[in-house]
């Protein structure tokens, strides 16, 4: 009996499981175009090419309201991936700081500690970011503060940095010479220019970056076979350092000051606040997670290598950075991995406080203004899919080379 | 799980498109309670009172379409929107009706599949700044930080307005009312813009009203309406008639003082026909005779409402203007009951 041969069983339970699971997904779409169409809304993504018509505040490429739809998300779909990288790279220098303090040995450190990651992780991140949006409006002053013979508020460090509650306005990098930029594809909805002087200072910086190392390899051959390691640092820095002042000098670099005109500071680089409240909630909820993965890494390896690093003779900093972490990162990274999507994620909070990301864009203004709800949705979700799915990569890439060569 | 989501969300499209056909009369009968979309607060427009009860111009027009169909205008479930989810939840068959000072525009009519069922306020975008600043003209704003309802009109006209004057501002979006309210006073924009009405109702609720100013330009049309889905047809009538009675009614001087009186019989035939003591208007709808009578009983007629909640005696103080009635030169015309 074919019924008795448990590969041939399972084998036609999942085929008929399959089946069943594909007709309710046809089932399901079917009924969503049928209905759709009904209601006189068939999916459509000829939007995308009509002009956006709205204005976004915070834009790293140009744009302006005459834009299509495409490029409005495109704005928001940047704006999205600032937050998400300046936010993991935040959490994960406050998380590994405060992980490995909630270890220490100092009682008062310890607890403190302690209460930062349960009062962060125990509120809801959108609480944060309305609260910290909330402090930034009410406490900082209005740009007109700064204004008039004695003004009741002041600029920061010699008058370069302005504390507003619209923001915070710092100098910004200018060059006299500049190469100029090159304009990529065109007038489409997805130009974008690229500035020669960035290429040419990261050109200068990798080289720079790439002798340095070709300066320690040497330095380390040479401890290995004489047991005396040369003295190179000066060596290093000066092969960064130098050349990159020579080309910021040949560019004429300098510094753009915010000041006063009109309504708002001009000039300098504006952080607006509704930036600054998303980056900060969103980095200091997750680092308060970031810290217990990291705790429970350094905690999983055991003391015996504690003990036989400090029995060879090697300082507690030394015993952390050259002993403790390297294998404390394999149980540290995966985790990492859920907490940096969850960042990423929970960033779609944006429009709490006015962040245009794209879930304000696309997922929000276009789809009002165009009623093409299901198209928006779904396009949205796909983003954030590609977005996830290309940071795991990353560092599952990154996993990779951390975890432990069985040979 | 990802295929899951995927799925669910098609799942509710689909059941939310489902829901979205005829039979809007029979659904609010069978269930004894109109859901109508408000704001989730504007002060004069919409807006819950201390005892939790809400009043306003808008919830006003809810009232008395509750009142025509269920002979109750207590019998409405108000469901707080914001610009950006009004049209999702009409859409969705979440409330049967919108009135939520909401712009008529060709789009929202045409693409979005709605059915705007006339004008109860004909408004247009301003803009309020603290008279400190010493702006006297929306063209002297270059620069300047405006605070902005996102998903509304007012973001599209705002961005026009600044391109064609050559000036330069800085968006701030925002959801609620509340929010810009906040903002504004906190300084973090300089300038709140949206309807002129909704500037008005916004600037009685601060503390010192006297400090700030509503320029004097007008930059867009704006004609408010409640609004229905597209495609049921029986139901749009419903609404738009019920806003028609409440505006006939000032016209030809009923009022919820002298309704019952009216009601016994007048020599006025198109009285008559309005109150249901003649013809056969209410039966044509789907109602009984006295539909119209209990819609102009709930809160008065349109001018009364009108005094009520954001006349020139109340906080919020809007002068009639267009509001007015043809016959005092302003736009409120509606059409001949018969």
């Amino acid at each position: 009996m074919l019924l008795y041969d448990t590969r041939y069983r399972s084998a036609t339970i999942q085929v008929i499981a399959l089946i069943f699971f594909m007709l309710l997904a046809a089932w399901l779409i079917n009924n969503t175009a049928q209905n759709l169409a009904e209601l006189g809304k068939p999916i459509d993504f000829g939007f995308f090419s009509e002009p956006a018509s709205y204005d976004i505040n915070q834009r790293l490429l140009d744009y302006n309201s005459r834009d299509t739809h495409l490029r409005a998300a495109l704005i928001g779909l940047l704006n999205t991936l600032v937050v998400a990288v300046l936010g993991c790279a935040t959490a994960t220098i406050l998380g590994v700081i405060i992980g490995v303090l909630r270890l220490s040995h100092n009682w008062l450190i310890g607890r403190l500690m302690t209460v930062y990651v349960e009062m962060f992780r125990n509120v809801p991140v959108l609480l944060w970011i309305v609260f910290i949006m909330a402090i930034l409006i009410e406490t900082l002053p209005a740009p007109r503060a700064f204004r008039g013979e004695d003004p009741a508020a002041s600029m920061l460090l010699g008058d370069t940095v302005a504390l507003t509650n619209r923001g915070v306005y710092i100098p910004e990098p200018l060059f006299s010479r500049s190469l100029g930029d090159v304009h990529m594809l065109g007038g489409s909805g997805l130009r974008f220019d690229i500035s020669l002087d960035l290429i040419l200072l990261l050109v200068v910086l990798g080289g720079g970056l790439w002798v340095s190392r070709r300066i320690k390899r040497r330095a380390d051959r040479i401890q290995e076979s004489t047991g005396v390691r040369p003295t190179t640092w000066y060596l290093r820095l000066g092969v960064i350092v130098v050349p990159l002042a020579i080309v910021l000098t040949v560019l004429g670099f300098h510094l753009g000051y915010p000041a006063l005109k009109g309504f708002n500071f001009q000039g300098g680089t504006h952080l607006r606040n509704s930036l600054i409240a998303l980056w900060l909630a969103l980095s200091l909820y997750t680092a308060a997670f970031v810290a217990e993965i990291v705790r429970s890494g350094i905690m999983a390896i055991s003391k015996g290598q504690t003990e036989a690093a400090s029995a060879l003779g090697l300082r507690s900093n030394r015993i952390m950075s050259l002993v403790i972490l390297p294998q404390a990162l394999r149980v540290i990274v995966p985790p990492l991995i859920s907490q940096y999507l969850n960042l990423t994620k929970n960033s779609s909070l944006a429009i709490a406080v006015g962040y245009m990301d794209i879930t304000g864009t696309l997922g929000g203004i276009t789809m009002n203004q165009t009623g093409r709800e299901l198209e928006c949705v779904l396009l949205l979700m796909l983003v954030y899919l590609v977005i996830s799915l290309s940071i795991s990569t990353v560092m599952n890439w990154y996993n990779e080379s951390v975890k432990l060569k069985e040979r | 799980m990802k295929k899951s989501v995927f799925f669910g969300a098609l799942t509710v499209a689909g059941l939310a498109a489902g829901a979205a056909a005829a039979g809007t009369m029979d659904d609010v009968k069978a269930r004894g309670k109109l859901n109508c979309g408000v704001t989730t607060g504007l002060v004069g427009f919409a807006a819950p009172d201390a005892n939790g009860e809400w009043n306003g111009f808008d919830v006003a027009v809810c009232r008395a379409v509750a009142a025509a169909v269920l002979g109750d205008q207590n019998a409405v479930e108000f469901v707080p929107t914001t610009g950006k989810t009004r049209f999702t939840a009409l859409a969705s068959g979440e409330i049967d009706m919108l009135a939520r000072n909401t712009t008529w525009t060709f789009s929202r009519d045409v693409d979005l599949k709605f059915e705007f069922v006339g004008v109860n306020y004909y408004d247009g975008q301003g803009f309020m700044v603290p008279k400190s600043l010493g702006v006297s003209s929306a063209k002297e704003l270059d620069g300047a930080t405006v605070c902005i309802q996102t998903g509304t009109t007012t973001e599209l006209n705002l961005a026009d307005f600044f391109r064609s004057n050559n000036i330069s501002y800085e968006p701030v979006p925002i959801e609620t009312n509340a929010e810009a309210q906040q903002q504004y006073l906190a300084g973090a924009c300089d300038v709140y813009t949206t309807d002129a009405s909704g500037l008005a109702a916004t600037r009685a609720t601060f503390e010192t009203p006297g400090d700030h100013v509503i320029l004097p330009e007008i930059i867009s049309k704006e004609p408010l309406g409640p609004l229905v889905r597209h495609g049921d047809n029986e139901w749009g009538d419903i609404a738009r008639w019920s806003l028609n009675a409440l505006i006939a009614a000032e016209e030809y001087g009923v009022t919820s003082a002298n309704i019952e009186e009216l009601a016994k019989g007048t020599n006025n035939p198109e009285i008559n026909r309005l109150l249901g003591t003649e013809g056969t208007l209410g039966e044509m709808l789907g109602l009984d005779k006295e539909w119209a009578k209990r819609a102009i009983a709930a809160n008065g007629n349109y001018g009364e409402i009108f005094a009520k909640n954001i006349g020139e005696n109340t906080p919020v103080g809007l002068a009639r203007g267009l509001n007015a009635q043809w016959t005092n030169g302003g736009l409120l015309y509606a059409p001949p009951f018969r």
